[in-house]
């Protein structure tokens, strides 16, 4: 099986996306329809059943964390996090310029399931034509009576890459620095303005009205078992087709490469895969054979995350690529907790040194304790995961560092 | 509803809600932190309070994580012990280290924590920031060369004083503690309470008017209340050689039952006109209209002579006395005593409308 | 205050201020009332002539015109009861003059009292409703209130609204008023008042005279004493002849200082017991040097009638003496032996004869110290006073009219002085302008001009004016502001230099409590 398979980007370049007219053309919002003839809890546990986890990284089962929220307080909040700030993802972007009309779909039906007419999307700074149309998409199903009493309302996003973790967003929507909050208290319970709030990803929204529509059984029997749906991967680096796709999710990494992506570009030898981002891991060529799925791309110490696939061919320099995220990373931290905020800073001063040839073994040492302590001390995943990319090359290249020592 | 867990193999029970550190320290274990506060809000943010969950990938910190039945909780396990280690020596590679001149010296958590975890340097020694400038205000040294973040002072300056006068400014290893526009703090909503340098676990703020005349930690620390206004401010007076050299705050109700420690700039920074070199220290009588320097025998002697006999020429009421508001009660309960039972009048009053 | 200290931090649902600056003034009260605020949303309601830190956050800010404070309440009230949120319960059982306090009160509805006072008869109204609607209620003033000619009618009022409502004998509510230096509730409860024995009980009273007789072993005086002021004015007269200062500095302090030191030139003898030599002592024929609070054991009460502990850090200074010794060496000359070992011996004698001290001993006081009343040894002390009936038994509602302050601006002297307190000094500056910090950081008077006069008169900030009034005149820096009424000016009383009292008027008191108006001065503002 080599082929895409469409189901958010079924009808993308064929129809309006700020149409809402369009969209229900090609079958929409019958997914909300459907979602207000039932009642909340039924709605949630049949979100729960398709098996439907998060798109932006965590991959936590959507209705899961729906159920969390409490029945009582009047007011609460359903937040679609676009901020995409990974460099080289931009899957939420096309989701949107394809398909606007189905998220906002998604988050009515949300809102339907937790009590909510309260939407936010927080959307990426970088990203000022798509907030554009996206006034547009809410404004037309708006006055097309398809959100019914659901509103949504967009807000930019401040182009810190902190901002898509999930409280720091809220914070950010609050008006505040961008930090991330400690939890517990999830923004389940308290969120948005301390009142429950789901924080759902542009994709993970966009799946639900096609489960309302089709079937939580239907849903659950796409690609793997333990993570169903399809995917919208972006391909980026030395790759022949730099383009993005939907595929299953038991589709494999090396068909993602050789098939989809047309090979490594030039016909070069792969050195390394980078999956989910910045802070995804190093992937060595001998585990290709994976399939993309959350847990198996956890099984081999990598992450799905955001579905960005970053390809580098044999004359790539890891060291200095490393070096390179690690400056990433510094400059994003938000500074509020000592393992990051010191942490990304001499973790880069140490890659600095080794990768322009004045490193030694100590630091190598060194860099491994410190990316320990960031990964389990960190208060949030940014700092948990930094260091992913410095372990798991110094796993699997290790020698490249040697190389590089004084 | 209670709740059991174990910690460090003890088995305790706390109510619902109780955060992790709370617990521990209930199970006796010592639990380092820095930018908890049980006055201020959480931050959860130092990470110096990490401890083991069994079972768990990560280390939690404890003064932000409730307490969960059944955990099984390891506080000084060797990824603890590890993770509180490298949280030190970040702090140290940025820190100026100069402990022998520094006021905190004794009562700093950076010292008693590497002291503890047997720091000495930092394997992560680089760059150091430079961050310190002077600020001219009279009263608050301010040196970020030696701050960790913690964020206490600006809660601090929040929660209890309301003034807003200092946030985090800048992300990342760049983020410090600044005024809006990162000016003087005269510059800033900035009232001099000094509630910062009470909750600092370190030595970047301290007090002007103190610096140099004994480390707080050394000075002995007497109790009493303060001097100015009526609101009656529990302070500690900080002595050495038989010397006022200070002022701090108790933070305990149960010590400190009006203000838990916090203070005002005239209670915090006012106390060294006590050891002025105009204060009296012998009695004046006026001769030609000059002072000269008396025995107290001679000058009691006089003043008694004169009163009685005004009195004696006058009459009692021909006399008055002005007690004051800022003597003790036994002193001006001694004072209308003598007025009245002494002199025989009730010509006495003091301040209080004015 | 009737209430306590740490009511105003969470108790309190609705914070009236009246003449106080509290941030400044009393700032830890201050930063709970803000606290207060921000974190559990009570109300805030601020009466002042200027725009203090508190105002900025109020819900309703009410800039009234300094000495109108009799009609801003006697508004308030007329709207609680026309719009029926009086509290009818209380008012029938707890109280009594409730009709002629309501029929002077029906004089004043809100549209008059807002002309007589300069605001909004909509911000009159609307703080009725938040003071009388909160489920607690707390009042809270000082100077501002008592340092007019009308300074008693003033708190009567403050009375009258809080029995109005019900905001009485209940955590969070009270009439509270502020007191300025620490321990002048103490002094008070000592009985350094000249009709007054400790606790209250008065001279003129035959039971409390021969109580303190037989206590003290010698024959009192039945006759009420001369106040502060008065006694100025009788030693400007000639008649008081001897005068004994402890620790104040009336050459600062006191209104119409000209006035004062002609009084002070006629005194045959001057004696003055202080820790520095003020301006008072100057005067002095002999000076004796007392020790400052850093030296002494001993118990301070403050505002909320708190008794706590003042303890002994160091030495005495040099020769100097605890003061209660000087005032036992010169009592035992004087004929009449005095002899303590200890202030606690004395605050054991205080207690044999303080009803409201009786119950406290220095081991009571050793953590918390405990408010008066605390009539016995296992009485737990009384955070908040008239929790079931008041002293008198009703409590008395007072009917009160508004009069005008004693000076009102006239075409010499167009403008409204007031005078009051900074955050960095206190009181005649005797200790804060010798404390370095302090010093540095506020060195000397300002006077506040609001923008729109300061155009007027062309003045700008820094520039020194010159403010005269009928008493004297002082020249000083202006400091151009927004936050004050546009026809008052305010300024300082701690500078010896450039004292305020110099300006103030010592002729009008307030006819009970004697107080001087220092709020109120007609003055005029000259550029030079
Ligand atoms: C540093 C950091 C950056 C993140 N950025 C994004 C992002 O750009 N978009 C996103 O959807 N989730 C992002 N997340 C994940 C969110 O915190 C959160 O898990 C997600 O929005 C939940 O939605 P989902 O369950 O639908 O995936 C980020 C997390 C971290 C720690
Ligand atoms: S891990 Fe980094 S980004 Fe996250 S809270 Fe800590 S400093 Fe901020
Ligand atoms: S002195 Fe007080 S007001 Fe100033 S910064 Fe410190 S806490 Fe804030
Ligand atoms: S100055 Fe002190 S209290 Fe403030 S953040 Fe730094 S270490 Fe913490
Ligand atoms: S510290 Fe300030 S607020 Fe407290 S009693 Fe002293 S002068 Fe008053």
């Amino acid at each position: 099986m080599t082929q895409e398979y469409r189901v958010l980007l079924e009808h993308a370049d064929k129809i309006n996306p700020e149409s809402a007219a369009d969209y229900i053309q090609v079958g929409g919002y019958k997914g909300l329809e459907k979602a207000h003839s039932m009642n909340p809890r039924d709605l949630t546990d049949e979100v729960k059943k398709s098996g439907l986890r998060g798109r932006g990284g965590a991959g936590f089962n959507a209705g899961m964390k729906w159920s969390f929220v409490p029945q009582y307080p009047e007011t609460k909040y359903v937040v679609c996090n676009f901020d995409e700030g990974e460099p080289g993802t931009y899957k939420d972007r096309i989701i949107c310029q394809k398909n606007a009309q189905a998220l906002l779909e998604g988050m009515a039906i949300c809102g339907h399931a937790i009590g909510s007419n309260n939407g936010y999307i927080y959307c990426r700074g970088e990203y000022p034509f798509v907030v554009e149309m996206l006034k547009n998409a809410i404004g037309n199903a708006k006055e097309s009576g398809a959100l019914g009493e659901f509103n949504i309302e967009v807000r930019m996003g401040a182009g810190a890459y902190v901002c898509g973790e999930e409280t720091a967003l809220i914070e950010s929507i609050e008006g505040h620095r961008g930090e991330p909050r400690f939890k517990p208290p999830f923004p389940g319970v308290e969120g948005l303005w301390r009142m429950p709030t789901v924080v759902n990803n542009v994709e993970t929204f966009a799946c639900l009205p096609y489960i309302m529509t089709n079937g939580a059984d239907w849903f659950a029997g796409i690609g793997a078992k333990s993570y169903p749906g399809t995917k919208v991967l972006t391909l980026t680096g030395d790759i022949e087709n730099p383009t993005y796709f939907e595929v299953p999710t038991d589709y494999l990494l090396r068909d993602v490469i050789y098939e989809l992506g047309g090979g490594v570009k030039g016909g070069k030898k792969l050195k390394a895969v980078q999956v989910g981002g910045t802070s995804g891991a190093f992937i060595p060529p001998q585990n290709l054979d994976t399939p993309i799925d959350f847990d198996s791309m956890g099984a081999i110490g990598a992450a799905l995350g955001s579905g960005a696939v970053f390809v580098m061919d044999e004359s790539r320099d890891i060291v200095d690529i490393i070096n390179r995220i690690a400056k990433f990373f510094e400059h994003e931290s938000c500074g509020q907790c000592t393992p990051c905020r010191e942490g990304t800073f001499r973790c880069k001063e140490i890659m600095e040194r080794i990768n322009t040839g004045r490193g030694s073994l100590k630091d190598i040492e060194n860099l491994k304790v410190l990316a320990r302590i960031m990964q389990k001390a960190s208060l949030c995943g940014l700092g948990q995961a930094a260091p992913i990319p410095i372990t798991s090359t110094l796993e699997h290249f290790e020698y490249e560092y040697l190389r590089k020592l004084v | 509803m209670d709740i059991k867990l174990t910690i460090d193999g003890k088995e305790i029970e706390v109510p619902q809600g109780t955060m992790l550190l709370e617990a521990c320290r209930k199970a006796g274990a010592d639990i380092p932190t820095f930018c908890y506060d049980p006055d201020l809000k959480l931050a959860g943010s130092c990470r110096m309070c990490v401890v083991q969950p069994k079972g768990w990938r990560n280390l939690v910190a404890s003064c932000v994580t409730p307490a969960q039945n059944g955990m099984v909780i390891e506080t000084e396990s060797p990824d603890v012990v590890e993770a509180r280690k490298v949280v030190l020596e970040l702090m140290l590679a940025r820190h100026k280290l100069t402990c022998h001149t520094c006021e905190k010296d004794g009562e700093c958590n950076l010292q008693d924590y590497c002291y503890r975890y047997g720091v000495t340097e930092s394997r992560f020694a680089g760059k150091v920031h430079n961050l310190f400038k002077d600020d001219s205000n009279p009263f608050i040294e301010r040196d970020y060369d030696k701050c960790v973040m913690c964020t206490r002072c600006v809660r601090a300056c929040e929660e209890i004083t309301g003034a807003r006068a200092i946030n985090v400014m800048d992300r990342g290893h760049h983020a410090h503690i600044a005024t809006a526009y990162d000016g003087n703090l005269e510059d800033s909503p900035c009232v001099f309470c000094g509630q910062c340098i009470m909750v600092c676990p370190v030595g970047a703020l301290t007090s002007k008017i103190a610096a140099g005349q004994g480390k707080p930690a050394q000075n002995d620390k007497v109790l009493t209340t303060c001097t100015y206004c009526g609101t009656g401010c529990t302070l500690e007076l900080n002595v050495k050689n038989d010397k006022i050299v200070g002022v701090t705050s108790n933070r305990d109700a149960e010590w400190s039952p009006v203000n838990r420690g916090a203070l005002c700039v005239k209670g915090r920074f006012g106390w060294d006109f006590v050891n002025s070199p105009e204060r009296l220290t012998t009695p004046l009588i006026k001769e030609n209209g000059e002072f000269r320097p008396a025995s107290w025998d001679e000058a009691l002697d006089l003043a008694a002579e004169k009163i009685k006999g005004i009195k004696e020429k006058y009459g009692p009421d021909s006399l008055s006395m002005f007690s004051s508001a800022r003597v003790t009660n036994e002193e001006n309960y001694l004072a209308q005593k003598l007025m009245r039972a002494a002199i025989g009048s009730n010509n006495v009053d003091h301040c209080a409308r004015l | 205050m009737t209430n306590s200290i740490n009511e105003l931090e969470s108790d309190a649902k609705c914070v009236f201020l009246i003449g106080t600056n509290t941030t400044e003034n009393h700032p830890v009260i201050g930063y709970k009332i803000r606290q207060n605020v921000v974190k559990n949303g009570a109300k805030l309601v601020v009466a002042d002539p200027r725009k203090t830190e508190l105002a900025e956050m109020a819900d309703v800010y009410l800039p009234f015109k300094p000495g109108t404070d009799v009609a801003l309440l006697n508004g308030m009230m007329n709207v609680i009861i026309s719009e029926g949120l009086a509290d009818r319960e209380f008012i029938e059982s707890r109280t009594e003059g409730y009709e002629a306090m309501a029929k002077v009160v029906a004089n004043y509805p809100p549209e008059a009292a807002a002309e007589i006072c300069g605001v909004d008869a909509a911000d009159i109204i609307k703080a009725a409703h938040l003071y009388a609607e909160s489920e607690a209620s707390s009042l809270c003033y000082a100077m501002g209130i008592t340092q007019h000619t009308t300074g008693t009618d003033n708190v009567k009022s403050c009375c009258n609204l809080a029995l109005l409502t019900g905001n009485l004998g209940k955590p969070g509510t009270g009439v509270n008023p502020l007191r300025g230096q620490n321990n002048v509730q103490g002094a008070c409860d000592m009985g350094a008042l000249p009709v007054v024995f400790t606790a209250y009980q008065a001279v003129t009273n035959d039971e409390a005279r021969e109580k303190f007789e037989k206590a003290w072993g010698v024959k009192l005086s039945g006759v009420n004493g001369l106040t502060l002021t008065k006694t100025i004015n009788k030693a400007h007269e000639g008649e008081v002849k001897g005068l004994i200062v402890v620790g104040e500095n009336p050459m600062v302090s006191d209104p119409d200082l000209h006035h004062v030191e002609e009084a002070f030139d006629k005194l045959d003898f001057l004696l003055v017991q202080d820790i520095f030599l003020t301006e008072t002592a100057r005067k002095a024929d002999v000076v004796l040097p007392g020790v400052s609070f850093a030296e002494k054991d001993g118990t301070f009460s403050n505002t909320e009638r708190r008794v706590q502990r003042v303890r002994k850090a160091i030495s005495n200074i040099g020769d100097a003496r605890q003061d209660w010794e000087i005032l036992c060496e010169l009592s035992t000359r004087l004929g009449y032996p005095m002899s303590y070992n200890s202030a606690e011996e004395i605050f054991e004698e205080i207690r044999t004869l303080t009803p409201s001290y009786a119950g406290m001993t220095y081991a009571r006081l050793e953590g918390k110290g405990l408010p008066w009343p605390c009539p016995t040894e296992d009485h737990p002390g009384t955070p908040i006073l008239h929790k079931e009936k008041f002293n008198r038994g009703l409590g008395l509602f007072h009917a009160i009219e508004y009069l005008e302050p004693a000076e009102v601006p006239d075409e010499e002297y167009p403008i409204i002085l007031t005078t009051g307190r900074s955050l960095y000094h206190y009181h005649t500056g005797t200790m804060t302008r010798k404390a370095k910090g302090l010093d540095a950081y506020m060195s000397e008077n300002v006077v506040q001009i609001n923008t729109e006069l300061a155009k007027v008169k062309n003045i700008v900030s820094g520039e020194v004016v010159r403010v005269t009034t009928r008493r004297g005149s002082i020249e000083l820096k202006a400091e151009v502001i927004d936050g004050i009424r546009e026809n008052v000016i305010f300024t300082y009383f701690h500078f010896a230099e450039a004292a305020a009292n110099v300006l103030t008027n010592a002729d009008v008191l307030d006819p009970v409590a004697g107080i001087p108006e220092y709020k109120v001065s007609a003055a005029r503002l000259e550029k030079i």
